[in-house]
């Protein structure tokens, strides 16, 4: 089978066929909410109230709401890493049809970066400020995909090239403080599709980022997706940012899931007042004021 | 109260309803001296007329907030004018400034409210200021915060509260009340609703709308064109120093002609997608210089 980074490496280098790839519809989702509830373990009370939905390759799922309302404690109960005293009290996450919840750390450390992979806002804080980019994207590979040193630099630059960094050499050899927020951004985009992961979660990947800049993150991610027939989660306080890429939305405040359908419905007809109010303030206030009424198409 | 405006005296000038409250004519800007020295602005001219909202957009290293802090005297331009409500304010000194601001023609709101208000002050104290230092007196200062409350949509019994203890939101529209309760010509707001979430955003902006009616002129300067856009009559596009688009937000938006105001509209999500597909923007990117 190929993987994620290979289909892209190929078109990067111009010697592979595109295509939207992915098995179609296998029956199995790669990851699958189920009710998710969690709670804060220090006083017991429930923070995210039951959270569902099912991911399948190529597809784009986003979740809306404010700081608080439990879109990051989501994405990170699926990827395992919940801060200290957060715990999941219902429901269940499947990840390619197994219960995260009977995984041993072994595994847990296996299926991250390989299956499952994470971008988050402000890229510098995660990456270490005294080494060079390459050196930090090639521990990835090395130790995911077992590269000796000289592959793993091919590899790197390969990858560095696909997110669509200009001069792959330098940057490799560049500091984290040398690069601007977008182009760190695309180096943390290349770490985490380093190990071909089948599932990304984007959480408010894009939100410290100029719109210009912002437009690119989001054109990278949606070629990942035709190409690789990668599964996206697209977290955003900003409607317009998730239905950009989305096919099914998630509307959450204060921990509920609000609102839930297919993105076009959503738009076009919410049913919850704090759905209403989000367009609301788009229609009134943003472009779209000016680009013209809804269309029934887009 | 009106009596003792000290602007009514010099306002004697003819036709004064037409006259901008803010023109920048010619201004340029440098930062370093000799190898060092680095361009900031170049040739930038905006009229403001009252009454009139601006917005000036701007993305990273545009110069945006070069721009603000020389309408508001912090930064010493190389050349060009800065007129504000008929007074230049070029070669104003910090007693010159202090006098200006102490008539209240022109005020500002900041992204971060608690920049704009005194952490030690209850919200009385921070609203009751700026009226007490244009002369009122305390009772009149009491009852006009009093009556600006609503406008702001905030209760009374907010005024003996401090900003650390209310919500960002409230914290804001504190911010607004301050900058306008003293009826200024123009306001300066650097980003006032991108920290505020979408319910607060459209509130601040709902409130903002409405003081309009008093005639002040309102200036947003924004990274994003997205949130203030259609709150604003013109829209002005600062890229590299430079005014690359000054036009009715009508024509900006939705027919740009820069080449960067056609990326920026082009690239600004909206409900309906982008108004540009991801090809024409690679097209758009490669007519700009590196």
């Amino acid at each position: 089978m190929t993987t994620v980074s290979e289909k892209l490496l190929t078109r990067a280098e111009e010697t592979g066929t595109p295509g939207r790839a992915g098995p179609p519809g296998s029956a199995v989702p790669l990851l699958s909410l189920r009710g998710v509830r969690i709670a804060d373990g220090s006083d017991g009370r429930e923070i995210v109230h039951g959270v569902s939905f099912d991911l399948t390759p190529g597809k784009v799922v986003g979740i809306v709401g404010e700081s608080g309302s439990g879109k990051t404690l989501t994405c990170r109960a699926a990827l395992g890493i919940l801060p200290p005293h957060f715990e999941v009290t219902g429901g269940s996450v499947e990840i390619e049809g197994t219960d995260i919840s009977t995984l041993s750390p072994a595994r847990w450390t296996a299926l991250r970066g390989a299956t499952i992979s994470a971008v988050f806002q402000d890229p510098a804080s995660y990456l270490n400020p005294s080494l060079r980019i390459g050196r930090q994207i090639a521990e990835v590979v090395r130790v995911k995909k077992g590269l000796g040193r000289r592959e793993a630099r091919q590899r790197v630059l390969a990858l560095l090239r696909a997110v669509h960094l200009q001069e792959a050499e330098l940057v490799h050899d560049q500091y984290p403080f040398e690069l601007s927020g977008g182009m760190l951004q695309r180096v943390l985009v290349a770490a985490a599709i380093a190990a071909d992961p089948r599932i990304l979660i984007a959480d408010e990947a894009t939100t410290a980022l100029d719109v210009t800049v912002q437009a690119e993150i989001l054109d990278l991610l949606a070629d990942l997706r035709d190409r690789a027939g990668l599964a996206l989660v697209v977290v955003s306080h900003d409607l317009a940012v998730v239905a950009q890429l989305c096919d099914e939305v998630l509307v959450m405040r204060q921990g509920e899931v609000v609102e839930q359908g297919p993105t076009r419905r959503v738009l076009d007809h919410p049913r919850h007042d704090y759905t209403r109010m989000l367009i609301r303030g788009h229609e009134s206030y943003g472009l779209e004021k000016f680009l013209g009424q809804p269309k029934e198409e887009s | 109260m009106t009596a003792d405006r000290p602007d009514d005296d010099t306002g004697t000038v003819t036709g004064a309803g037409a006259r901008p409250v803010l023109d920048v004519t010619g201004l340029e800007v440098h930062y370093g001296r000799r190898r060092r020295r680095r361009r900031a602005l170049h040739g930038v001219s905006l009229t403001v007329a009252p009454g009139e909202t601006v917005g000036l957009i701007g993305e990273t290293g545009s110069g945006k907030s070069t721009l603000a802090r020389t309408v508001l005297g912090l930064v010493r331009p190389s050349a060009g004018s800065v007129v504000v409500d008929g007074e230049d304010v070029t070669a104003h000194g910090a007693r010159q400034w202090r006098d200006l601001r102490r008539r209240g023609v022109v005020q500002y709101v900041f992204q971060d409210p608690l920049r704009s208000l005194d952490p030690d002050l209850t919200v009385e104290a921070s609203l009751t200021e700026p009226l007490l230092v244009r002369g009122a007196t305390r009772p009149e200062a009491a009852a006009r915060v009093r009556a600006f409350l609503p406008r702001v949509r905030l209760p009374e019994d907010l005024l003996g509260r401090l900003p650390g203890e209310l919500s960002g939101g409230q914290r804001q529209r504190i911010a607004v009340a301050r900058a306008l309760v003293t009826e200024p010509r123009l306001v300066l707001l650097d980003e006032p609703v991108s920290a505020l979430d979408s319910a607060n955003r459209v509130q601040v902006l709902e409130i903002l709308k409405e003081l309009r009616e008093s005639g002040v002129a309102l200036v947003f300067i924004s990274h994003d064109l997205g949130s203030v856009a259609g709150i604003a009559d013109r829209i002005a596009v600062l890229y590299r120093g430079e005014l690359v688009e000054v036009g009715a937000a009508r024509d900006v938006v939705g027919r740009p002609e820069h080449p960067y105001t056609r990326l920026l509209v082009g690239s600004a999500p909206t409900l309906r997608g982008t108004s540009a597909d991801r090809g024409e923007r690679a097209a758009l990117r490669a007519l700009l210089p590196a």
